[in-house]
């Protein structure tokens, strides 16, 4: 019996609560990309550098707090940045859109046009990231940094594993579902998201009713703003930050969005889900779990590890092509252009 | 060719033999080595998105498969790292291909829908452990013999030049793997397929140690041209280089990189000459053809997804031997440095900068982006002395600024990207 609860609480420490926290991240990410595609009708290769320069923002108002000796007691001081960071971040999407999308949306460019205007934006976002905060390693995560560790936990339940669960981890979580009750809520209650809604599902229907495009396109924005913003600093709080490794965010990202099935919402939070669920278990060396679960004869020599984790990418690529090539529409049904 | 064309190779030419005089020919000469090269990877892209309309984003992948190519054809081959487990590396490998190739012929047969899924999956799940079993011991075995100087299997030990078209071969063959998966899908999601396959052979070259050692990467990759320190004991050599007024090391070195543009400019010559005649020829017309619309052209009896695989391995192809081009250049195979922004991204800017579908666009974006790249970082550094020469020296703003003059790059790269876009989208040489 302690054998198959240290089972549990080894799986859980290592695959479960790093897996939902990963996930969470991936969730947020993912949204934002796919209401840009679902309004803005373009597969956004900028969108990890948006949470990059988000990040970055957030960042640099932490350290401001900090210098003035401001403090969220065991919370990370970057949650009361946060708001700033994606104000900043917001003012500088709407820019973007001013001075480089809105004149290919005029000219109803296709959307590979767009895709490729938007490599462009991920250039100078970039470099701007580069240029402000440099491409060293950041870590901005202060505060508490476990709400329950290892060996308090082991003393706590008397088992030989322990369940560390980091401060991080949870204020991921929480973030996360606090930040997705407010864009269903948006979506689904107001007339603004109802409006966005509508022009996704059917742009000239959606003029013909009367619904502002600028206005439902800088509303999209804002809310991009506030996802990737908030994806990119818990991820950078639950790892940290640096400008190349959100460059690599996207592939995961793009993955969990298609996955669900571009623009819809619901998908990209499951595909987010199944995406860091299956890059943790396949890249997890089993050699501990099993060790509990099996008979002593039985028992693993090796780490039991399916691919180094060096290869997550490729399991999240794994999984594109597989819902690629048996349900190209993803999970949940995307659109289709 | 337009008179435009001729004015803008002529200013390109210009720009380099400036820059010789500026700050040395040994510069001019090294960017005028990676601008041919450029070139030839421009000119695949172009022969991918200018004639057929394919977003392929994974240039780095096709250019990393190329250098690996030139380490497997040219370095000598390890026979202690063979007698070790060479033999059963390649079992395993030939067993995991024959796993797939089972699995794709079970789900090729159309009888019983769910057995066949099982069936299938049962076939890859025990058909990976069976793969991994066989694997594991032998690369250990070839791993573990003197990690510190091979630690991998070696090569053919053939000469360098045979690279060049094996790496295009290898780039084709993943072409081939990923194309029939992701084409005649969406655009955006071959973009994406593309974006992972390059990743993914990244990540196999930094991490399968047997095959070209990893992140401790291959260094001293044999030359197709002489080495400076012979040329430096050649009395003929010394003696023509006194001739010009030139002492004998720099001599060497100026011309084992002349004689390096030359073996480069041949290769993209070649492709060019070809890419033009494929252009003129009724296949370059039914491409353009597909690119413009495809449902005519398929209303028209063209098989457009199998006319995009063509291309699209074509086009990888070419990418590939660039990549072995550039991996013989460098004398030395070091996975870490490959990063999509400047391997997929920067190429496509050249691309779109040149002009997409004009080949000879496609070339002179190459030369173009690459000068810039280079260039922007003096260039960069000088604008930033310029512009903080008004703050007092000990300013924390100006060493901030000057400090980060080299990240100017990649944001320069993105306002030309976007300038050239949305004041000239065709190009500076426009598709006629």
């Amino acid at each position: 019996m302690t054998d198959i609860l240290n089972a549990i609480v080894a799986l859980s420490n290592f695959v479960l609560i790093p897996g939902a926290a990963y996930g969470a991240q991936l969730a947020l990410g993912a949204l934002g990309v796919t209401l840009i595609y679902g309004i803005l009708r373009f597969s956004n290769f900028a969108h990890g550098d948006t949470m990059a320069f988000g990040t970055m923002a957030t960042i640099l108002v932490t350290w401001g707090l900090q210098s003035m000796g401001i403090s969220f007691g065991f919370l990370p001081t970057a949650l009361i940045a946060l708001p700033v960071g994606i104000a900043i971040t917001g003012l500088l999407l709407l820019g973007t859109d001013r001075a480089v999308y809105r004149f290919y949306r005029k000219q109803k460019a296709a959307p590979v046009v767009l895709v490729i205007v938007s490599i462009g934006v991920m250039f100078v976002m970039n470099g701007l990231v580069r240029f402000i905060i440099g491409v060293g390693d950041v870590n901005f995560a202060d505060g508490a940094r476990f709400v329950i560790n290892a060996r308090q936990f082991r003393e706590m339940t008397g088992l030989d594993e322990g369940l560390a669960i980091r401060s991080t981890t949870l204020i991921t979580l929480i973030t996360a579902a606090i930040a997705v009750a407010l864009l269903f809520w948006f979506l689904n209650k107001t007339r603004t998201g109802k409006s966005m809604r509508a022009f996704s599902d059917n742009e000239d229907l959606a003029l013909l009713s009367g619904i502002n495009p600028e206005r439902v396109v800088a509303v999209t924005w804002l809310i991009v703003a506030a996802l990737a913003t908030t994806a990119g600093v818990l991820y950078g709080l639950d790892k940290s930050f640096k400008a190349f490794t959100y460059f690599q965010l996207l592939l995961p990202i793009f993955a969990a969005a298609i996955v669900g099935g571009l623009g819809n919402p619901l998908g990209a939070i499951a595909g987010g889900f199944v995406i860091a669920f299956s890059e943790v278990l396949v890249t997890y060396a089993w050699k501990k779990v099993l060790e509990y679960l099996l008979p002593e004869n039985l028992e693993p020599s090796s780490l039991v590890q399916l691919l180094s984790t060096d290869y997550k990418f490729a399991v999240s690529f794994a999984i594109l092509i597989i819902v690629l090539l048996f349900k190209p529409t993803g999970l949940f049904k995307g659109q289709s252009v | 060719m337009t008179a435009r064309g001729y004015l803008l190779y002529a200013g390109m030419a210009l720009l380099i033999v400036l820059t010789g005089f500026v700050q040395g020919w040994n510069l001019a000469l090294t960017i005028l080595n990676m601008g041919l090269i450029s070139a030839i990877m421009s000119l695949g892209v172009n022969l991918q998105w200018g004639f057929a309309g394919l977003f392929n984003v994974g240039v780095m992948g096709f250019v990393a498969l190329g250098g690996l190519a030139a380490v497997l054809v040219s370095m000598p081959p390890v026979a202690e790292g063979w007698n070790a487990g060479g033999l059963r590396l390649l079992g395993a490998l030939a067993l995991g291909a024959a796993i797939l190739v089972a699995a794709v012929q079970v789900w090729k047969r159309k009888i019983g829908g769910r057995m066949r899924a099982l069936v299938m999956l049962a076939l890859l799940i025990g058909g990976f452990f069976l793969f991994r079993a066989s694997l594991d011991p032998a690369v250990n075995a070839i791993e573990a013999i003197n990690p510190s100087l091979s630690g991998y299997l070696g090569g053919l030990g053939l000469p360098i030049i045979i690279a060049w078209p094996v790496g295009g071969l290898l780039a084709a063959g993943a072409a081939w793997i990923i194309g029939k998966a992701a084409l005649g899908l969406r655009s955006d999601y071959l973009a994406i397929a593309t974006l992972g396959i390059a990743e993914i052979v990244i990540a196999v070259l930094k991490n399968e140690d047997w095959l070209s050692r990893g992140v401790k990467n291959v260094v001293g990759l044999p030359r197709p041209v002489p080495y400076e320190v012979d040329l430096q004991r050649d009395p003929g050599f010394v003696e023509a280089a006194a001739g010009y007024g030139l002492d004998p090391v720099t001599a060497s070195t100026l011309w084992v990189k002349i004689l390096y543009s030359g073996l480069f400019a041949v290769v993209l010559i070649a492709i060019l000459f070809l890419a033009q005649r494929a252009l003129a020829s009724p296949w370059g017309r039914m491409m353009r053809a597909i690119r413009d619309n495809e449902v005519a052209a398929a209303a028209m009896g063209k098989n457009v997804t199998a006319r995009h695989l063509q291309v699209f391995i074509l086009g990888s192809a070419v990418c590939g031997i660039a990549g072995a081009m550039m991996t013989t250049l460098d004398g030395q195979l070091t996975p870490g440095s490959y990063q999509p922004l400047r391997f997929t991204f920067l190429v496509w800017v050249m691309v779109i900068v040149g002009g997409s579908g004009n080949n000879y666009g496609a070339v002179l974006g190459g030369f173009l982006i690459w000068w810039l790249w280079v260039m922007v970082e003096p260039l960069g550094l000088w604008a930033m002395e310029l512009i903080t020469s008004g703050m007092s020296p000990d300013s924390w703003l100006r060493a901030h600024l000057t400090d980060s003059a080299a990240q100017m790059r990649l944001m320069t790269m993105g306002i030309i990207l976007l300038a050239v876009l949305r004041f000239s989208p065709k190009g500076l040489m426009p598709e006629r």
